[in-house]
């Protein structure tokens, strides 16, 4: 005879104000094996857990079953109080009466009692048969792999290194750097981009923990928190490390291929640094455009090279690393350009998006800053800006609000300004968002200092005539149809997760949100961690931000995988498949089923075992199992057919 | 009385709890006629547990995973359940039971709303095809 006590929580009015706490109370007493049951306002206040508490103790329970939220908020909070009243942790269970009761049966509070109540039946039928476990200690391999080496990623890698652990940077392009190397001047103080990055990269680069792999792709991960392992591809650059970037391979090189740094409004060499202060400073051949590795087909690279560092013989190879925390940084694009029919996008050289404009801003940049249009090299006069395109247009494109647009669509055209004195500009924007420090006053001072013109309204076409590019839109503030004829558009392209944000977070377990961002663990509380320990994220992969926001959230991922990397040891969770050798046949259906290796067979007993640390607790092998014989701790058959009949009696 | 199905659903915990509970905290109302039952994963189920379900007085039983392919915490443990449910369905019909009283879905941690709909659709399907009463037919 067990001796369970169940506790049922009103939230305040979120459960009470729909579910009949009274009546869930009594009838939950008369069920088998229940000694004790009450309810409370709050049970994860202090109080609440000290009812929890003294209960145990007066009344010798056994067994707890909290009715309350999901166990995702607080199953630890409630098992931890057991434990304070000398009662083993898995002697506890939750029954979500919230989220899967009150919450969504809000208009049938009969209905919501019935449910609260067999919920309640069913997590007690759970608890009797759960046995005392402990869980196992596993040590910690203290390195993070850092994936992506933007802004996020980098300032998560230097956080991380600094605080004395091993940080593997895994970066897919030749240099590290991502967007934020590209940009001209950030708002609102107009600090030079490059300038304040490009420390931060050296620093990457010389930082003794850092071991940086550029020109790599994660491509395999299995584990689990604090025992990661990691395959990582890393592809030939055909460029040893003897580089010295004397830039002589680059002179002789035949071949032209579009430079991507410049979002292709500029060429590049087959050979190719990606821009001057690339880290690590070294060239890549592109064998995408190069005429073919081997010197009787060019090898004129090869032949200017003093230093020898051109080596044609380099080959692809995979990497295997053991990591104890990961951080997932691999930022955004803009939306794909052929996709924006309407504003002529991808088929008119002078409608151009946000990034190529920060490129043409940047001194660094294919025009070394001058502002000329794509076209004709003429000096644009006249330029409109489109904001919120294919942001806010749940019908057609995204539906979100891609946050940056409005800052950064500001910042051009006041740089624009001082670079085109007697230069024009004109926004169009649906509304202005410019919440964050100093922002609101930027915007102002775009507007009134420099005089641009902001017409409120979306923009429904872009057309050419002549050599003009005729903008029509609407200013919905005098309802009036607006015809513009510009030199330039500028496109604020919605941020969108890049196509291997989806791969990755295939490869780590770890959920997207509809819009195939990484999806938090709490949107509100866990904001860098993800459902998988040891798994945290950071940056624009998360959702479109700026760049304070991002390195906030990389430091906060840094310190979440630092709080990892610097425990003793984890606890592995001890809820995992058991074998009863008696019972086994040694069919090995289980071994081959094991996505995680944690079966094998022993020649010796012809049945076979399982590794605890490995396993995962998933039960798919107990589901297979021939003959019973394996067993998955606290969620046994014989519970769960228990926890059936419980769900299904009453109600009636 | 009009006739309320009773459904057993099991839901992994990775998506399929997680999106019930992103319904509930979006408060998008569903019928109550399901009762979850969270596992691990759906690779856990085993199709003993639905036929169980039948024989207590299910009407319906649901089974709610990750989206394949990718999406499952444990790597492939609901193509597994799948496979089997395919199987189960085939030797539901020999009995006599309807396959379509069992439903495998693909539910992520982020759709609640995906979660919210297919209940209410799982449940009106269900009640369409009336009560199981399988104790009542075996000895019919």
């Amino acid at each position: 005879m067990a001796r369970i006590g169940v506790f049922v929580c009103h939230c305040g009015i979120n459960i009470a104000g729909v579910v009949d706490v009274e009546k869930v109370v009594q009838e939950i007493a008369k069920y088998p094996d229940v000694v004790h049951a009450e309810h409370y306002k709050y049970m994860c206040s202090d109080p609440g857990q000290n009812l929890i508490v003294n209960a145990i103790k007066e009344k010798r329970l056994d067994g707890v079953v909290v009715a309350a939220c999901s166990p995702n908020m607080h199953e630890t909070t409630f098992r931890n109080a057991c434990e304070r009243a000398g009662l083993n942790r898995y002697r506890c269970e939750m029954a979500n009466i919230r989220e899967q009761s009150s919450w969504v049966h809000a208009d049938e509070p009969e209905k919501a009692t019935e449910k609260a109540i067999q919920l309640l039946q069913v997590s007690v039928e759970k608890v009797k048969l759960n046995a005392e476990l402990k869980e196992a200690a596993v040590p910690v391999t203290r390195r993070c792999l850092v994936i992506g080496g933007g802004i996020a990623g980098i300032q998560a890698a230097l956080d991380v290194a600094d605080a004395g652990y091993e940080v593997i940077l895994v970066e897919k392009s030749p240099s590290i750097g991502g967007h934020m190397a590209q940009l001209s001047e950030t708002f609102p103080t107009l600090d030079c981009s490059q300038c304040i990055l490009t420390p931060k990269m050296v620093a990457v680069a010389r930082h003794p923990n850092i071991r940086l792999m550029t020109y790599a792709e994660v491509v395999d991960v299995k584990g689990f928190v604090g025992n990661f392992k990691v395959k990582i591809h890393q592809k030939a650059r055909y460029v040893t490390s003897d580089c010295n970037i004397c830039g002589k391979c680059e002179e002789v090189c035949p071949v032209i291929a579009p430079n991507e740094f410049d979002r292709n409004l500029s060429p590049r060499k087959a050979i190719y640094l990606p821009f001057p202060q690339a880290v690590p400073a070294r060239y890549t051949i592109d064998t995408n455009h190069c005429l073919g590795l081997n010197p009787l087909v060019c090898g004129k690279c090869k032949e200017v090279c003093e230093p020898k560092a051109v080596d044609y013989d380099m080959q692809d190879e995979d990497v295997e690393v053991d990591v104890g925390a990961i951080i997932v940084a691999t930022g955004y694009e803009l939306f794909p350009k052929d996709k924006i029919g309407e504003y002529g996008y991808g088929v008119y050289p002078d409608v151009i998006d946000g990034l190529e404009f920060e490129r043409l801003l940047s001194a660094s940049g294919p025009t070394g800053g001058e502002i000329i249009r794509p076209s004709d090299g003429k000096v644009p006069k006249v330029v409109a800006f489109i904001q919120c395109t294919a942001s806010r247009d749940p019908d057609s494109y995204m539906p979100y609000c891609s946050k940056i647009c409005c800052m950064y669509t500001a910042k051009h055209a006041m740089l624009y300004k001082h670079h085109v004195h007697d230069g024009k500009a004109f926004v169009f924007y649906i509304d202005i968002r410019a919440g964050g420090k100093d922002y609101e006053e930027f915007v102002k001072r775009t507007m009134e200092e420099e005089r641009i013109t902001y017409i409120r309204g979306k923009v429904s076409k872009v057309f050419r005539r002549g050599d003009k590019m005729v903008v029509w839109g609407s200013d919905t503030l005098s309802g009036e149809f607006v015809e513009l004829e510009a030199d330039l558009v500028v496109l604020a392209s919605a941020i969108v997760p890049l196509p291997d944000t989806k791969k990755v977070a295939n490869l780590l377990k770890i959920p997207v949100d509809e819009n195939s961002f990484l999806k938090e663990a709490h949107p509100k509380l866990r904001p860098v961690e993800t459902l998988v320990q040891g798994v945290y994220i950071c940056g624009a992969a998360h959702g479109p931000k700026d760049i304070p926001e991002t390195v906030a959230q990389a430091s906060g991922a840094a310190s979440k995988a630092v709080g990892i990397l610097s425990g003793k040891e984890l606890y592995h969770e001890p809820t995992t498949a058991e074998v009863n050798i008696d019972a086994c046949s040694g069919c090995r259906i289980c071994v081959d089923l094991c996505p995680f290796g944690a079966i094998s067979f022993n020649e010796n007993t012809h049945t076979v075992e399982v590794n605890e640390i490995l396993c995962e607790g998933c039960g798919t092998c107990v589901a297979a199992c021939p003959t019973g014989a394996l067993k998955l701790r606290n969620m046994t058959d014989k519970q769960i057919f228990n926890m059936i009949r419980a769900a299904l009696s009453g109600g009636d | 009385m009009s006739f309320e199905p009773k459904i057993v659903a099991f839901l992994c915990n990775w998506c399929a709890y997680s999106g019930a509970d992103l319904a509930g905290v979006s408060r998008l109302q569903y019928p109550p006629n399901m009762i979850p039952i969270r596992v691990m994963c759906s690779g856990r189920v085993d199709p003993q547990f639905v036929l169980e379900a039948f024989k207590n007085g299910a009407d319906g039983v649901f089974i709610g995973g990750c989206h394949t392919p990718g999406d499952c915490h444990y790597v492939v443990g609901n193509f597994k359940a799948f496979k089997r449910v395919v199987l189960l369905k085939k030797m539901l019909e020999q009995f006599g039971i309807e396959p379509e009283r069992v439903r495998i879905e693909w539910v992520s941690a982020s759709e609640g709303k995906k979660f919210a709909e297919v209940t209410k659709e799982f449940v009106e399907q269900v009640r369409a095809l009336g009560p199981l009463n399988y104790v009542k037919r075996e000895k019919a």
